[in-house]
């Protein structure tokens, strides 16, 4: 049992919760994630490890309610317990002194480019960061990202806070502007990060992605998690989470993700109305 | 006495009702039953059946006391060599170890071994709590133990009961290894593993779950904590794919997924459970051992209307146990022998539609001493199905090795060791089980947890005798 020692709503349906896990804490590192297990029946699902402090034994993680078992999460609050919290898992990101590196985060994705962003700043690094959201609320996290980055360009696609567009458009303005990059580091939703490493393409720019595909284990033992990147297939889970965002099949990756779709909508269905029942009661 | 010339049949669920269940197919002996059979076994004086038991239970003196009536004392004699009788009762192969070196097979049928160590192993289930045995003093030694399948379970047991400090550290949340997240409910009732878990666990053991060694804690960080010995029982766990086009394809799994999602997980309860699994209409398994045969079953379990089993041998060098296969084909699987994937076909959304296979026929045999099957030009045919399962084996999981650099592995990444102790390359680490062998059985892995538990008794024993300083 591992206890939640804080929660913060970061904005509507993203939740932020600080989880006592000493144990993960002393090992986690920028890019690593865990599984987290609601209850005796719930489902291991894979959230990033977004901060970690050492000598409190915490590690924090941002989540965005997009189907039963997040909401479920969602409703959770502090003083409550979460069944099981596994990790750290993945490969930690590849972080050396390469000179301007640029943290692109969008959505959720932005709490997991912190630490990222961090480490490549604690390395040396000239750190600049583009986080974007559809809109104002959504967009989180922006004065730790800045604590952490030399400037920060915001985007939302609706114009409501920083600049109106994408945060690949944010990217090539930049680059268009000829900054000199090291490197671009993109988590967020998979059409983003697609679209990330389009705008990187032309120019050999090394991009390196987070990705999300559906887990079970997340120890290599399933292969629930595989996809094609450079034409061959990986387990996310193990062989990643980041990988070369120009060798990466998104299509695969894309139709992946919808897999359960169906089943998904009824895990929703019946958990709402499992919920309506108790309030009835 | 004359001797009944066959087993005393078991009662099982009738094909018909059990593929729409996931109750236990074989039901037990009754006590009548199981006396009967006992009967049959002729005591021998150097029983063979004791040789062939890879952990050498006293197999004729149990057999006796259960036909004395005393089942307290057959599951002392069991215990005395085995800690896991209630699951190796159920899934050994004993028609390839005790049951074929058994007297009786030469004329008759061999004694229904498995069945009386079945028997005797729930009727102590049935009674309540398991007895517990008496523990030595404590040698202030501890050792580690990563994995909680049968190699590790029977490893901790045994050094526990030899007054060592043991603690099992399992990546899943559940310990048992494949005899969780692998052996489905029909065959082995997790409910069943839960117990004998829990009599590791009542022994002393303590079981750390969610604890992915290599990530959390390396092994040197592991010593660094106050461990004294490391055994390592991590599995085979690495699914292998066929490496033709359309695996990656929506509908694809691998057997550890369909079976981790469905036995690990109760997909087959969602959404009472939360882990989903896609229930196709026609499915299709790929290979021919044990674990094929497990997936073909729960995809008729789960609600498929046609399981097709598809092997690129003919049945006689089929790896699955005979008993198995008879399941399968009582139930509906339908076998297509000779016959291998070339492509799996999808839609435009990328799920899958077919499987194009091509028919084989046997050539000069091959390493394995097996036949090897050859491609026949041109008879390339396409089944339709929407799911497909790869069971075609499983490999070394690298994590583990990978982030221990003075480990040696085998080219296949099993790890090497040496054959009368368990003893790796590593200073102070053993290992046995499937991440050694290769994927093989429950009960080699816990004879070679065993074999390890003595070393490494030995070890400790020695480092705590006094020092010579002449
Ligand atoms: C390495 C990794 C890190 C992640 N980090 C974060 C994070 O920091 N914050 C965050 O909000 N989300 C993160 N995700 C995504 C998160 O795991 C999914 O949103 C979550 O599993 C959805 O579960 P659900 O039951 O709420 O929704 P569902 O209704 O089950 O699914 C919604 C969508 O989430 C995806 N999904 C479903 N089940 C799984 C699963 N078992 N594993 C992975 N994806 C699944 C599917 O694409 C699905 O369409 C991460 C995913 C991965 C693989
Ligand atoms: C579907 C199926 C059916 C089978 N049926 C039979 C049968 O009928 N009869 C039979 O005799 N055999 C059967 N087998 C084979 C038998 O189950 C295995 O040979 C046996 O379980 C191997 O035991 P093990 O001790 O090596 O570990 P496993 O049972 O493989 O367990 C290894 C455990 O280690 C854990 N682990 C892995 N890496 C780490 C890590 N880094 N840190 C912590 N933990 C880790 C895994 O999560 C797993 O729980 C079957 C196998 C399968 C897959
Ligand atoms: S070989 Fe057969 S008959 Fe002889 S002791 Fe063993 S089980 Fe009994
Ligand atoms: S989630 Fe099972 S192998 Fe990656």
């Amino acid at each position: 049992m591992y206890k939640i020692l804080n929660k913060q709503d970061l904005g509507p349906s993203i939740k932020e919760f600080l989880i006592s896990s000493p144990e993960i804490a002393r090992k986690a590192q920028p890019g690593q994630f865990v599984v987290v297990i609601i209850d005796e029946r719930g489902e291991r699902i894979p959230l990033t490890i977004a901060d970690y402090e050492r000598e409190k034994g915490t590690i924090t993680i941002v989540v965005q309610e997009a189907g039963k078992t997040t909401y479920q999460l969602g409703g959770l609050n502090s003083g409550d317990t979460l069944f099981d919290v596994i990790g750290p898992l993945g490969i930690p990101t590849h972080i050396e002194n390469k000179g301007t590196i640029v943290c692109v985060g969008g959505g959720v994705g932005i709490a997991p480019i912190y630490p990222v962003a961090r480490g490549f700043k604690e390395f040396g690094n000239k750190v600049i960061s583009i986080i974007g959201a559809r809109t104002k609320e959504l967009v989180i996290w922006e004065d730790k990202i800045a604590s952490v980055s030399d400037e920060v360009y915001i985007t939302t696609d609706d114009g409501s806070y920083g600049r109106k567009g994408f945060v690949s458009d944010e990217l090539q303005r930049l680059i268009k502007g000829k900054k000199e990059f090291a490197l671009v580091f993109a988590v967020g939703p998979t059409l983003m990060m697609r679209a990330v490493s389009e705008v990187t393409r032309p120019y050999k720019l090394r991009t390196i992605v987070s990705l999300n595909p559906i887990m079970v284990d997340a120890t290599g033992m399933c292969g629930a998690c595989r996809v094609s990147v450079g034409g061959k297939t990986k387990f996310v889970c193990v062989d990643g989470p980041d990988f070369d965002g120009h060798q990466v099949d998104f299509d695969q990756l894309l139709s992946r993700q919808r897999i359960y779709l169906q089943e998904e909508k009824k895990a929703l269905q019946s958990c709402d109305s499992a919920n309506k029942h108790s309030r009835i009661k | 006495m004359k001797i009944a010339p066959k087993k005393v049949k078991m009662p099982r669920q009738k094909p018909k009702v059990r593929v729409t269940n996931f109750n236990e197919v074989a039901l037990g002996y009754t006590k009548e039953q199981a006396q009967q059979e006992a009967r049959r076994c002729l005591q021998c004086k150097k029983a063979p059946c004791i040789k062939a038991c890879p952990v050498e239970i006293d197999i004729p003196s149990f057999i006796a006391k259960i036909a004395e009536k005393d089942y307290r004392g057959a599951i002392r004699k069991i215990k005395e060599a085995n800690l896991l009788p209630a699951m190796c009762g159920r899934v050994c192969p004993q028609e390839g170890l005790c049951e074929k070196a058994c007297i009786l097979s030469k004329k008759y049928e061999p004694v229904a071994i498995g069945r009386l160590e079945r028997f005797v192993a729930d009727w102590e289930i049935q009674k309540g709590s398991p007895e517990s045995s008496s523990l030595p003093s404590s040698t202030g030694k501890r050792v580690a133990i990563i994995g909680s399948g049968p190699g590790s379970l029977s490893c901790a047991g045994d050094l526990v009961r030899l007054g060592h400090s043991v603690t099992i550290f399992e990546a899943l949340h559940k310990p048992g290894g494949v005899l969780v997240y692998g052996i489905p409910e029909f065959r082995l009732p997790k409910a069943i593993v839960g117990r004998e878990v829990e009599y590791i666990r009542s022994l002393g053991v303590e079981v750390k779950t969610g604890y992915v060694i290599g990530n959390i804690y390396t092994l040197d960080e592991l010593f660094s904590q106050g461990y004294d010995a490391i055994f390592i029982g991590i599995g085979a766990g690495l699914p292998k794919f066929m490496d033709i086009p359309g695996e990656n394809l929506n509908g694809v799994y691998s057997a550890n997924e369909f079976l981790t999602r469905t036995n690990l997980m109760k997909a087959y309860l969602f959404p009472q459970y939360d882990t989903p699994i896609k229930i196709g209409k026609r499915v299709a398994v790929i290979g021919g051992g044990n674990v094929a045969m497990d997936a073909s079953r729960v995809a008729l379990r789960l609600g498929a209307q046609k399981v097709f089993n598809i092997y690129r041998r003919s049945p006689q060098e089929m790896p699955a146990r005979v008993e198995e296969v008879q399941n399968a084909k009582d139930e509906g699987v339908e076998f297509k022998f000779l016959t291998n994937p070339a492509r799996i076909l999808g839609n435009k959304e990328d799920w899958v539609t077919g499987i194009e296979c091509i028919k084989m026929e046997l050539g000069e045999p091959d390493e394995s001493g097996r036949r090897r099957p050859i491609p026949i030009k041109g008879s390339e045919f396409i089944i339709g199905v929407d799911i497909v399962v790869m069971a075609i084996g499983a490999g070394a999981n690298p994590l583990l090795p990978s982030a221990t650099p003075d480990l040696k592995v085998n080219k296949w990444g099993y790890i090497v060791i040496d054959e009368t102790s368990g003893k790796t390359s590593k200073e102070s680490v053993w290992a046995g089980g499937d991440i050694v062998s290769g994927a093989a059985t429950v009960i080699s892995a816990m004879a070679s947890g065993r074999r390890s538990a003595r070393a490494i008794h030995q070890y400790l024993m020695k480092a705590l005798q006094p020092r010579d300083f002449s």
